[in-house]
This record gives structure tokens, sequence and C-alpha cells, in this order.
């Protein structure tokens, strides 16, 4: 009523404009899958533990990682994470060294004695699990955690499996399987060594198991027919490297030719050149063409491995092998030439693969085996109700992280099947490509690479020969991940919208849109730098 | 092992925020108790650069004084769009002037304000003009050069989005070389607005040695607030220039805003500096450098420089002036960060 002069109306806000009506499309916030973790052979959650390191939570971080795979340290050794070959930075700059920044926690959970959650409560569930190698440790762990009691059986004198009898010291120090084992341990799982299993079905019934996860490995060595004289001495790889572990190392003599081109060919020319021996490979076809990974011939290279490539040994005798020089068809497949050459040898190691020795399931019915190696489903288990089996010997990639993700996998069902119920994974949400970033907003960073030990010191010496990364350079590393697909709170949707329509809900909590008056316009979804707001069309 | 002391926050400074910062480096839009100077439910057009810039540059003024300032602010598109009686979205005290004479109100605020601290007054009160490039470098011209030589203690702040948009996208001389407008249509021998018209308001600002003058965009929260803070701490005449890319003038998409003015800004088309005095004291360096189509070829007002035969020497006279802003400022800094 009273006015000022020419003024009929309150002063109002125009909060009263409800201009969320104006939409067309609505960003949502969602979780992309990285494609690290997508390639991830172990399921690890990789962005959501890069996460806290970045913060310099490493303790968060370990506990991350370790909800999937209880072996960091080890991981972070030898695995040839196909996680970093995905990483969308490579498009920025490089990929992130996510192996480096993984064994930097381990070791950093080893030093600091953390230590995993004890279960909340138990089952009463017992489960036997047959090998103490990756996928054997793996399943161990993730049914303890499930509140299983969980014995594992091993029938060597040591934890580890191809760990330990398959991969050099200079690769994985044995004190570093040694710590994670007994945190495994910790739980209150119980391991047997040199506790061979001969029957599966007898074990389970002397011990009263309710299920059995199997994974026992392919340790046997495969061979190869090569015509040789009485005095030519062959060996296979699998026994030179498990004897390495042992008080006698091999007598191999000097000059050893060592015949395949995969990664255990690498390892056992590798090995012997530390014992002072000169390493021949003999591998049929070409450098590209060898299943060994390229780093690995390259490290072998520089430490005075000599490769012939194209080559197959045709008759081996005391003291020399003759070997045939090979060419590869238009096919790729590499044919014989006929022309020859000798070689000095004075022992030649097999490193053709191997088997799977299924002694122990003899006699159980139901099971399937083809081709050296036994059948399992989805679920990871076998023709047989309650036998689970994993690693290598089922058919797939032969490699420590695959192990540990079927370890992984085959306990969530083995729990599932106790609880008599199916374990759905969770749907998996869309790959957050480069596409969906908006990579300007990451600051530059160069890699870090890792130091190496010099060449002569590598050579001579059983010592590790990657080096770990201190705590500034693996904090550094850790920040150049984009967590690409998941919010990390940058506040860039939050400052960016013209509407004042994001509402910051405080650390960890991330934000919220307010659809009364977000317009649509998409610049926050535009300005995301990792592609955590999707735009999507308005109903009627 | 060599030890790194490198300092290294994943994006730095270049997101908004950054949960790696200490609160007390964030920018002040980072903040979940920033001022929201302008508040959600006004009209601008989905995308509108104008009103982000409006909330950048005035929440930061407002932090730096404490929450005491008044605005003065030019008929435009910000004034319509955020006040249409009764409602307002201003939450600061704010006076809406006419079209040309912002400029001229503001310095009289600050006028009074001097007589009232004489008076007695203790609070500090600043004042901010604010106004786009028409009410800038076309009808308020002339107040705003009075302003500056009288060297009165106001803040002006020009958001240039290179035209009369709310009117239906009529030239202004602040509309660049060969872009299309209602009134510059794409026609003839020579389609567009004009080479060699118009006028550079900062340079003009500059020509009159106030103590401060600076140019920013809302691609880079961090430079804008820091020249917004800045220009606080100083008293007398100040002026600062604001890139605002406009979806609706420019033909660009609503989600495209921030990335418009970024592109402007790393293809040399927009130079980011601020000067003292009249001298040039630090200029934003590019990060990527990157040709003059990457920023022309999103805007439909440019569409014509590429239809069926693509006028490459229009483009280039464009590029050319993009490289003469990226030698004169030297815009290639050494710091890619």
């Amino acid at each position: 009523m009273d006015k000022p002069f020419a003024i009929t109306l309150d002063p109002g806000s125009s909060l009263a404009n409800k201009t969320g009506s104006w939409r067309t499309f609505k960003p949502v916030y969602l979780d992309r899958l990285p494609p690290c973790n997508a390639t991830c052979p172990a399921g690890e959650n990789i962005q959501g533990w890069l996460f806290h390191a970045e913060s310099g939570d490493y303790e968060a971080a370990w506990r991350s990682l370790t909800e999937n795979n209880p072996l960091p340290a080890i991981m972070g050794r030898v695995c040839y994470h196909p996680c970093e070959g995905a990483c969308n930075r490579q498009h920025v700059d490089t990929a992130v060294g996510i192996n480096s920044i993984e064994r930097f926690l381990g070791d950093e959970a080893i030093r600091r004695g953390w230590a995993f959650p004890k279960p909340a409560v138990k089952t009463g569930k017992r489960v036997l699990v047959v090998g103490a190698g990756p996928s054997g440790l793996s399943a161990a762990y993730h049914l303890a955690r499930l509140g299983h009691a969980v014995e594992v059986q091993e029938a060597g004198p040591y934890a580890g499996g191809m760990m330990r009898f398959g991969i050099p010291k200079y690769r994985l120090p044995r004190e570093v399987i040694e710590a994670e084992v007994g945190r495994i341990l910790d739980l209150g799982v119980v391991l047997r060594l040199n506790c061979k299993v001969s029957s599966i079905e007898q074990a389970m019934k002397e011990g009263q198991f309710d299920a059995a996860f199997l994974a026992v490995g392919a340790h046997i060595g495969k061979r190869a027919y090569i015509p040789a004289g009485t005095a030519a001495k062959m060996v296979d790889a699998v026994s030179v490297l498990r004897s390495m572990e042992g008080e006698e190392p091999p007598m191999l003599g000097r000059r050893v030719v060592v015949y395949g081109g995969g990664n255990t060919a690498i390892d056992v020319a590798r090995t012997v050149k530390r014992m002072g021996a000169e390493p021949v490979i003999v591998y049929r076809r070409t450098r590209d063409k060898a299943p060994a990974h390229d780093f690995e011939i390259e490290e072998a290279l520089q430490e005075g491995v000599m490769v012939k490539w194209l080559s197959t040994i045709k008759q081996a005798e005391e003291g020399e092998i003759t070997i045939e020089k090979m060419a590869l068809d238009e096919k790729g497949f590499p044919q014989p030439t006929g022309e020859f050459e000798t070689l000095a040898a004075d022992s030649v190691v097999l490193a053709l693969g191997q088997d799977v020795d299924l002694g122990l399931l003899d006699g159980v019915p139901g099971l399937e085996v083809k081709d050296g190696t036994v059948q399992v489903g989805p679920n990871m288990m076998t023709g047989h109700p309650g036998i689970f089996a994993g690693g290598d010997m089922v058919p797939s990639e032969r490699t420590v992280t695959v192990a540990v993700g079927h370890g992984k996998k085959a306990a969530r069902h083995i729990d599932a099947w106790l609880r008599g119920t199916a374990y759905v994974p969770p749907p998996k949400p869309e790959i957050a490509g480069i596409e969906k970033l908006n990579t300007w907003y990451y600051s530059e960073a160069p890699h870090v690479v890792r130091p190496t030990l010099d060449i002569l010191r590598r050579q001579s010496s059983f010592e590790e020969v990657v080096q770990g990364l201190d705590e500034t350079n693996a904090l550094f590393e850790a920040r150049r991940c984009l967590s690409c697909g998941n919010c990390f709170e940058c506040d860039n949707c939050y400052g960016v919208c013209p509407d004042n329509a994001v509402i910051k809900l405080g650390p960890g909590k991330r934000f919220e849109f307010n659809y009364d008056y977000c317009k649509g316009c998409g610049i926050c979804a535009t300005e995301c730098p990792c592609g955590a707001i999707k735009m999507v069309a308005e109903g009627n | 092992m060599s030890f790194q002391p490198i300092k290294f926050y994943q994006t730095g400074t270049f997101t908004v925020g950054n949960r790696l910062l200490a609160p007390e480096e964030r920018s002040v839009q980072a903040s979940a108790k920033r001022f929201n100077s302008i508040n959600s439910g006004h009209r601008a057009c989905q995308g509108c650069g104008e009103a982000l810039g409006a909330r950048y540059a005035i929440d930061a003024a407002m932090e730096a004084t404490q929450g005491r300032l008044i605005a003065a602010n030019a008929t435009g598109c910000l004034e319509v769009f955020s006040t249409p009686y009764p409602e307002t979205s201003w939450q600061i005290p704010w006076i809406h002037s006419l079209f040309g004479n912002t400029a001229a109100v503001a310095s009289g605020i600050a006028a009074a304000q001097k007589v009232k601290m004489k008076k007695g007054e203790r609070r500090n009160i600043r004042v901010v003009a604010q106004g786009g490039d028409g009410g800038t470098t076309d009808i308020g011209f002339g107040c705003l050069s009075g302003m500056f030589e009288r060297n009165d203690d106001v803040l002006y702040i020009c958001y240039d989005n290179g035209g009369y948009m709310n009117t239906g996208v009529q030239r202004s001389s602040a509309t660049p070389p060969a872009a299309r407008t209602s009134t510059t249509p794409a026609a003839g021998a020579e389609p567009g607005n004009v080479f060699g018209q118009g006028k550079y308001l900062p340079a003009i600002a500059l020509a009159h040695e106030i103590p401060y003058v600076a140019t920013a965009t809302v691609a880079d929260l961090r430079d804008l607030e820091a020249k917004v803070r800045r220009a606080m701490e100083i008293r007398g005449a100040r002026y600062i220039h604001i890139l605002v890319p406009c979806p609706l003038g420019w033909g660009t998409a609503a989600s495209d805003t921030v990335r418009m003015a970024r592109l402007a800004k790393e293809t040399g088309v927009f130079p980011v500096f601020e000067a003292e005095y009249g001298e040039i004291k630090s200029v934003l360096a590019i990060r990527h450098r990157l040709p003059v189509e990457d920023y022309l070829k999103p805007q439909k007002r440019y569409a014509h420089l590429f239809g069926k035969t693509p006028r490459i020497d229009v483009i280039a006279r464009l590029q050319a002036l993009a490289d003469r802003n990226i030698r004169k400022y030297g815009l290639l800094g050494k710091e890619a960060n």
C-alpha cells in the first residue's frame, strides 16, 4: 500500500521462474567404465584405487585395490599390464604407469604391515583349494573374506606355484611372495605344503569339504621330437626354472640353446645368462610373431641373449646342434628352406609350452577334458557339481593376472553355490573412451620412467631388474590418471553452469542437478574433463 | 634416484576446483558458499556466456570486497534477461541505467560514496559498472572515456559477445570482421562484417593510461578471477573486457560456449592480457596453438566462409589478424601451463 512513487508490485526473485521447463535434453551424472578396468583380467577397479592414491591416501588405495586382488606387490612386478595398453592417457601423452603404482602400493603395504580385515561372519562351510598358485591363493583369499573356512593343499614345498617355480628371482623376489601369501594366511586360511592331492573326490570326502577349487596349474614341459644322439643333453624349461629354487642349480654347460619363443624361453635364457652361460634362443618364426612380450625380448637382447629367428632344431648331438633356416610363407607360417647350420651347444632347453597334470581328476564323473585342459562353465564350475577350476588348467591365456581373476570369479560363484543361489555379475556400464573426455583440462606431465639397474649389474646378478617408484614419483604418476568416466570432483560442472543449476554436495558426495532451473544447455557435459555427465533426451 | 620436486595436481588450475589443492588455493566459483550474485531463473538463452561471465566476475568482486559492492548495469542482454520487472536475479545492490550512461551512473555512485565517507560513512563500498559490447564500445563510449580520463574509482566490466544480440543480432563496433549479423549479411564480394572497421576497446582503454586494463574469457576462470581481484585492489578507473560467446548470435551449440571462448584464446583471435598504467604486464599464453578455422568452423556466423567454394582468402586474412595478435602480445609464452 505504502509503495514508492510509480511502484505497484513487490520486488520478486527470478527463482519464481522455473527455467527447467525449457529443457529438451537433460544432463545426468553417470559412472562409465574406464578402459583400464575393462581390460584388467583380475577385474581391478584401477581408476577407483588411483583416486585414493592421488590424494596420497595410500592405505585407502591399497584397500580398494585388494578388494579385487590380494597380490599387488606381485602384480606390480609380473603383470603384463593390459590396462596400460588401454589407458586413455596414451592419446594425450603416454599411458599412466598403473603397474608401477600398484607395485608401490603393494610394497608400501608390506613395509607398513597393513592387514586384511577379518571376515565378520563365519558361514560354517568348508572349501578345499588345490594348488597354492596365483589362482588358488586368490580364490582362498576371497572365500575367506566371504566367511568360509578354506584349506589350501599344495604339492610343492612352497606356496606361489608358477610365480615361484616359473618366474625368475630377478623379476619377482621371493620375500614379496612370502609377504603377500602370509597376509592371506593371516585371514585364517590353512596352507598344507608337500601335500599332493591324488584324488579330488577322496580328498574332499576326507576333509569334509563342501566345495573345491582346483588350480593345479600347468607344470609339465611339452616335448618335441628331435633326433638326438645319446650324449645330447636335453631338458625342459620348467624343470630348469624349478631347480633354480632348490639347493643345486642345473648343470647346463656354457653354451645353452633355448628352443621356443614364449615368455618361458626368455625367462630361461635370461636366467642362464645370469649363471654365466651363453644362451642362444632358437625360434621358428620372427620376433613380431613370437608369443613372448616384446619388452621381455628387448631386455633379453640388451643383456646379451642371442636369438636365431626363423630356425628349427633338426638334430642334436653332444656339443652341437643342427638348425634349419625357415622362411615365412604368404600366410605367415614358417616353411623349411633346406639350408642348414650347426651351432655349438652343451645343452638344449625345450621351452615349448606346458601341459596340465590331470591325475587328480581320474574317475570323477561329469568332468570334461579337452586339449589337455579342464572345461568349465561361465561360473568356473566343472561338469561335476561343487568342483570348480581355474588358472592355467582351464582354457585361457596363461598369465598370473588371468589366474588371479579366475580365483576371484570362482570364489564368487562358489560362495553363491554354497548358499544355494547364483552369482549374477552387475551389468557393465558403457566404456569411457577418449572421445567422451575433455582432455584440455589435464596438465601436461611426462611419464615417470622407472629406473632400471645398469646393464652390467643385471647380467651378473639376480637382483631385480626393474626398480620401484618412491613416494614423490608414485604420487606424480597417480595424478596423471584422467579418472575416465568417473567424477573426481573437479567442480567444473558446478562452475560452468550459467544457471547455477548444479548443487555441490561436499567432499566425497559429488554433485546433483537442480532440474527446476537447468535449461539443458549441456555445457557441463562438454566441459566435464572425465566424461561423467551424459545428455539424455527428455521424455514428454 | 633423482628427486622430482614437481608439484602436479592432475588438472592443476585448469578446472574450476581441484580437491587436491588446499582450500585457499581454490577458485571462488568452486566454493559451495559463493555469492551467486546472479541467481537461477534468469531468462538468458541456453548456454549464455554472458550470464556465466557476469557471475564469474561479480562473484569474484563480491568476494574481494566482502560483499560491499554496488553495480550499475547498462541496458542490454544482461539487464533484460536478469531483471524483468518485478523480478530480478541479482542478489547484490544493482541499478539499471540507460543504454549509454552506465559509466556516468557509476561515476556518480562513486562520487556519492566519496561524499558519504567524508560525512562519516565507515563502510568501504566499491562500485562496478557493467554492460555489453554495444553499451560499451558504441553507445556508452563517451561516458566511459570520460570515466577513464577523470580516473573515477569504478571497475567497468564489458561482456563482449560481438553484437546486439537480444534485439536480433545487429552489428556493433565490436563485431569481428567477416562475421554475419542481421545488418552485415553474408552477401556480395565481401560478405559479413567489413574488414578495417570497428574498434578494439581494450587498446583504447590502454591509451587512457588508466591504472588497470585486462582482458579475459569465460574459458579461463582462474585468470578471470585473479584479474577481478587485482582490479579491486586498485583505486581509480579500471577496465576488464571479457569475451562471452553467444550461442544465438554466433550460431554455435549451447553446449559449446566455454569451448568457443577457449578456441578464441588458443587461436590468438582474442588476446588475453593485463596492463597497468598503459603498459602490458602479463599475457595468458596459448597452451596448444590452433588454426583460426578451428574457431570459425563451428560458428554459423562464419558459415559463408566454408561454403561450396571456401573463402580461403578471407580465412587467411583472419589468420593474419590472429597471427598479429600472437606476435604483438607475445601469446606463445614459454610456460605451457
